[in-house]
């Protein structure tokens, strides 16, 4: 019997009657991390991992029904052995063991290989079943180490400020933003962040998790002498919008890892495209997949058809989720209202 | 090849024109001369022919990135473009060669034309394995002919004007014919086009064409046209010609006809050969090449909009034909014989006319043309209108008389070079000028008297091409005329059959629907799922004879961007 099945509702485990990140209100949830498209409202009952606590309850609500599991440690819920494990995708992400009858399988949620000093970094988990996300599966999508972009961002922050200009990032408010924090130069200048940007900074902050100082934009004035050093991070939803006017002369960027393609680097409509991802790449989810030893894997959203192919020609039972989780590396604002702008 | 790729990089980040200026500046301050002819033959849109077979790169590119062929193929519908995708896919490498440019040009890619296979697969991965990944993009682009990016040759001569200390309508004219196939770049041209300016230079010498002066889009409605340009009675007015701009360069006894890429072309148009007993010594003419099929005996005839005649003047799909031929056997010279249809003189008697006003060479020009009276060599006609809305009635005959719609040169403007505004302004006044095939995805009741039918429509494109299982149709314009009564009401049944969803007066239908959209504008856009914005849409009309799995795709879109 499977442990985990496809339903409208979201993957469900029929044994411990449960659901895994699910898009429709479902009685009892377990939730792998905090991006709008994995953990939604109006669910009945929460199970998250405990590092995932303060991040789930400032996005979904403070009285949401949310029990918590530190990372390894395992719970039983119906015969079923339930536990959490990092997943370095963001902070507080996990995947889920699940353990029955002697079957054990994994589902992933989202996943990134390269430890990045803001949250938990993955470990493998052995397993029989591994369900897999697929967001990068295309040979194409292979990242540089981390420092190799980090350098790259502060070259082109340093060669704004020697012509007078701002430097503003655009990213993903929740994960990519607090890692680009952590990991850029603060001693070239200030840092400015946006109103979605800002309340997700507190909570990494509270975690223990160290970010440089940083600014909210709102504060500060329009044409403020301080504008022309600083790096502003802001999610992609601010480009284009009127808030940008604040800033005069300035150079935009985005940091994402579709930003390996030419075309939607000129796409996006910004002077730099940086690489840079919160998920596994093409070498990074076939060597996660390698190391559960998982004999069958169920592959969810992004490149599914490809990584199932791929894999079943590697003599894996491979086969397809369809899930309607979405795309945190992209402008995906429908998925993302959870969190309130701070109030100038 | 680091810096050439580095500087590659640089423009192909930027959309600022003087981001990149500034980069080219400090490209061609520290090239080394023989690098820098290089890099102004590319980035003037010099491309030499291609040098490997692609379906051997494909296969290389299998064989040495260890993919099966069908990842390959998947890798390449995600990317788009051949270069991109095998350099995203190779063994990623430090960058070992030191050798600049042109020696990459000349010693390593120009001597791999014609290699056997064998040769090539031996040696390609030689030659990859020296490069870091923008250097291989650039090094595949370079090996395919398919290097392009975002400058205009003006671009190009302003950066290489302003580090030389000159006036760029003085490098402008010493490019000309820089990009030739027939031209191979070295030092020595390269610091030819820097030199410092000497005294004999202004007399024209050989055939050297001058540089072709570039007209800009219009795009505003013709109600505007009086507040923007003055009265109609200020401007020259002709129909735009879709043929082969070209120059016919009379000197010292010889003929030179020069295509706008500023190619050599006399070869290809032997028909014009004539000319060169009818005009005298140091003439210079514009004009545009076009396949004519002489039933009129004239240009006016054949072009008055009230002639149901057809038109002399034949699509250019018959001119592009007979230019992929490699001979030109009797045959096709008879079927597809062309004209010069002559709008401008550059220079008479030897000397630059470029600073003649318009009117003033147009009078010159006709009597060259008549004194010449050569059936290959026809005056494009002068259009006279009462007024810009008596313009906009004759312009509508456009697509009938196979014209892409009119040409406004102010008569005291002089001639310029490329796309230069200062000297005046050549317009050119496009019917239609960009469309796509789309899909009708949304409609809405329409207002007052079409409430009751649904009569204002979104359209979608494709996000990926036709062998991609996973695309999806995207957004991209509204559009609300276009349609006669007749029609409207045949769609609007339609909608009320095909409806998916209600929201409102807003129908989800499902797709079966494929419009010709046209506009007048497009533009990158952050508020537009499609990332584009259009001006001014319209539908063009029904392609009832399409299907939905026709339709374009974004990358059409895309490509009106350039
Ligand atoms: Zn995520
Ligand atoms: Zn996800």
């Amino acid at each position: 019997m499977d442990l985990v099945i496809a339903r409208p509702e979201g993957l469900y485990c029929p044994a411990g009657d449960f659901y895994i990140d699910p898009w429709r209100p479902v009685e009892r949830s377990v939730i792998t991390h905090a991006h709008g498209d994995h953990a939604r409202t109006g669910n009945g009952h929460y199970l998250a991992s405990s590092a995932s606590e303060g991040i789930l309850r400032a996005r979904l609500g403070q009285d949401i029904n949310l029990q918590t599991l530190p990372y390894g440690q395992r719970l039983t819920h119906q015969g079923v052995t339930l536990s959490f494990h990092p997943a370095g995708h963001v902070l507080g992400s996990a995947q889920i063991r699940l353990e029955y009858g002697g079957e054990v399988w994994v589902a992933s949620g989202d996943y990134k290989i390269e430890p990045d000093g803001t949250c938990a970094p993955f470990e493998p988990v052995r397993c029989h079943t591994f369900i897999t996300e697929s967001t990068f599966g295309l040979p194409i999508y292979r990242w540089q180490p981390q420092a190799q972009v980090f350098a790259e961002i502060n070259q082109w922050w340093q060669a704004n400020i020697a012509l007078g200009k701002a430097s503003v990032l655009f990213c993903y408010s929740f994960g990519k933003a607090q890692r680009i924090l952590h990991g850029i130069d603060e001693t070239l200048g200030p840092i400015l962040s946006h109103g979605a940007v800002e309340p997700l900074n507190r909570v990494y902050r509270d975690a223990g998790v160290y970010l440089p100082p940083t600014l909210y934009a709102g504060d500060v004035k329009k044409n403020d002498p301080l504008l022309r050093q600083a790096l502003i991070i802001a999610p992609p939803s601010a480009g284009g919008s009127s808030w940008m006017r604040r800033f005069g002369d300035y150079s935009d960027s985005f940091a994402s890892g579709w930003m390996r393609l030419r075309g939607t680097r000129r796409r996006r409509g910004v002077d730099r495209g940086f690489v840079l991802s919160d998920h596994a790449d093409w070498p990074g989810l076939l060597w996660a997949i390698e190391q559960t030893g998982a004999e069958r894997v169920m592959v969810t959203h992004g490149s599914i058809g490809v990584l199932v192919r791929h894999l079943r020609e590697r003599g894996l039972d491979a086969q397809g989720f369809n899930t309607e989780y979405g795309d945190d590396e992209e402008d995906n604002t429908t998925a993302e209202p959870a969190i309130a702008e701070v109030q100038p | 090849m680091k810096d050439f790729a580095g500087l590659y990089a640089e423009l192909d980040a930027t959309t600022s024109s003087n981001a990149k200026l500034a980069a080219m500046q400090a490209y061609f301050a520290q090239a080394a001369p023989q690098d820098a002819a290089w890099a102004v033959y590319f980035l003037s849109g010099g491309r030499p022919r291609q040098l490997v077979p692609v379906r051997i790169l494909r296969e290389l590119a299998v064989e040495v990135s260890g993919l099966t062929p069908w990842l390959f193929e998947e890798s390449y519908q995600a990317v788009g473009d051949l270069a991109e995708t095998i350099s995203l896919v190779l063994p990623e490498n430090p960058h070992t060669s030191e050798a600049g440019l042109a020696q990459w040009i000349e010693d390593k890619l120009l001597p791999l034309r014609g290699e056997t296979p064998d040769y090539l697969s031996r040696q390609l991965p030689l030659l990859w394995a020296q490069l870091d990944r923008p250097s291989l993009m650039l090094c595949i682009k370079l090996i395919t002919g398919s290097f392009r990016v975002g400058v205009s040759k003006l671009l190009v001569t302003r950066a290489l004007a302003s580090m030389a200390g000159l006036d760029s309508k003085r490098v402008a004219q010493r490019l000309v014919g820089y990009t030739d196939l027939s031209n191979r770049p070295d030092a020595a041209s390269y610091l030819k086009l820097i030199a410092p300016e000497s005294s004999d230079e202004h007399a024209q010498r050989g055939g050297q064409p001058y540089p072709f002066f570039l007209a800009h889009a219009l795009a505003q409605p013709v109600e505007q046209f009086e507040a923007l340009l003055g009265p109609a009675s200020h401007w020259q007015v002709e129909w735009k010609w879709d043929g082969i701009r070209a120059q016919v360069v009379k000197r010292d006894g010889r003929l030179w006809v020069w295509s706008r890429g500023e190619e050599l072309v006399t070869e290809r148009f032997p028909e014009l050969d004539s000319l060169v007993h009818g005009l005298p010594d140091g003439t210079v003419i514009d004009g545009e090449i076009v396949v004519w099929k002489t039933a009129r005996p004239s240009t006016e005839d054949a072009f008055d909009p009230q002639s149901s005649a057809p038109p002399a003047v034949q699509p250019f799909a018959l001119l592009q034909q007979r230019i992929g031929r490699k001979t030109l056997d009797k045959k096709i010279l008879e079927e597809v014989p062309v004209v010069v249809l002559a709008y401008d003189l550059l220079e008479w008697q030897g000397e630059d006319w470029r600073n003649q006003p318009q009117a003033r060479r147009r009078t010159q020009l006709e009597q060259v043309i008549a004194r010449c009276n050569n059936p290959v060599l026809l005056p494009s006609p002068v259009l006279t209108g009462e007024d810009w809305f008596d313009l906009a009635r004759q312009r509508e005959a456009s697509r009938r008389l196979g014209v892409e719609g009119m040409m406004l040169k102010a008569r005291d403007a002089l001639y310029g070079v490329g796309r230069t505004k200062d000297m005046g302004v050549w317009w050119k006044w496009k019917v239609d000028p960009f469309s796509v095939d789309a899909v009708l995805i949304y409609a809405q009741r329409g207002h007052g008297r079409r409430a009751s039918l649904y009569s204002d429509y979104t359209f979608a494109v494709w996000d990926g091409p036709p062998e991609s299982s996973q695309r999806a149709l995207v957004p991209f314009a509204k559009a609300y005329s276009g349609l006669t009564d007749a029609e409207m009401r045949e769609v609007d049944s339609i909608v009320r059959k095909t409806t998916v969803e209600k929201f409102g007066p807003v129908s989800s239908v499902k797709p079966s629907l494929v419009f010709e959209l046209g506009f007048e504008g497009i533009a990158l856009s952050r508020r537009h799922k499609s990332g584009i914005a259009v001006r001014f849409p319209r539908m063009l009309r029904w392609r009832q004879d399409k299907t939905v799995d026709e339709a374009d795709s974004l990358a059409t879109l895309q490509d009106l961007l350039a």
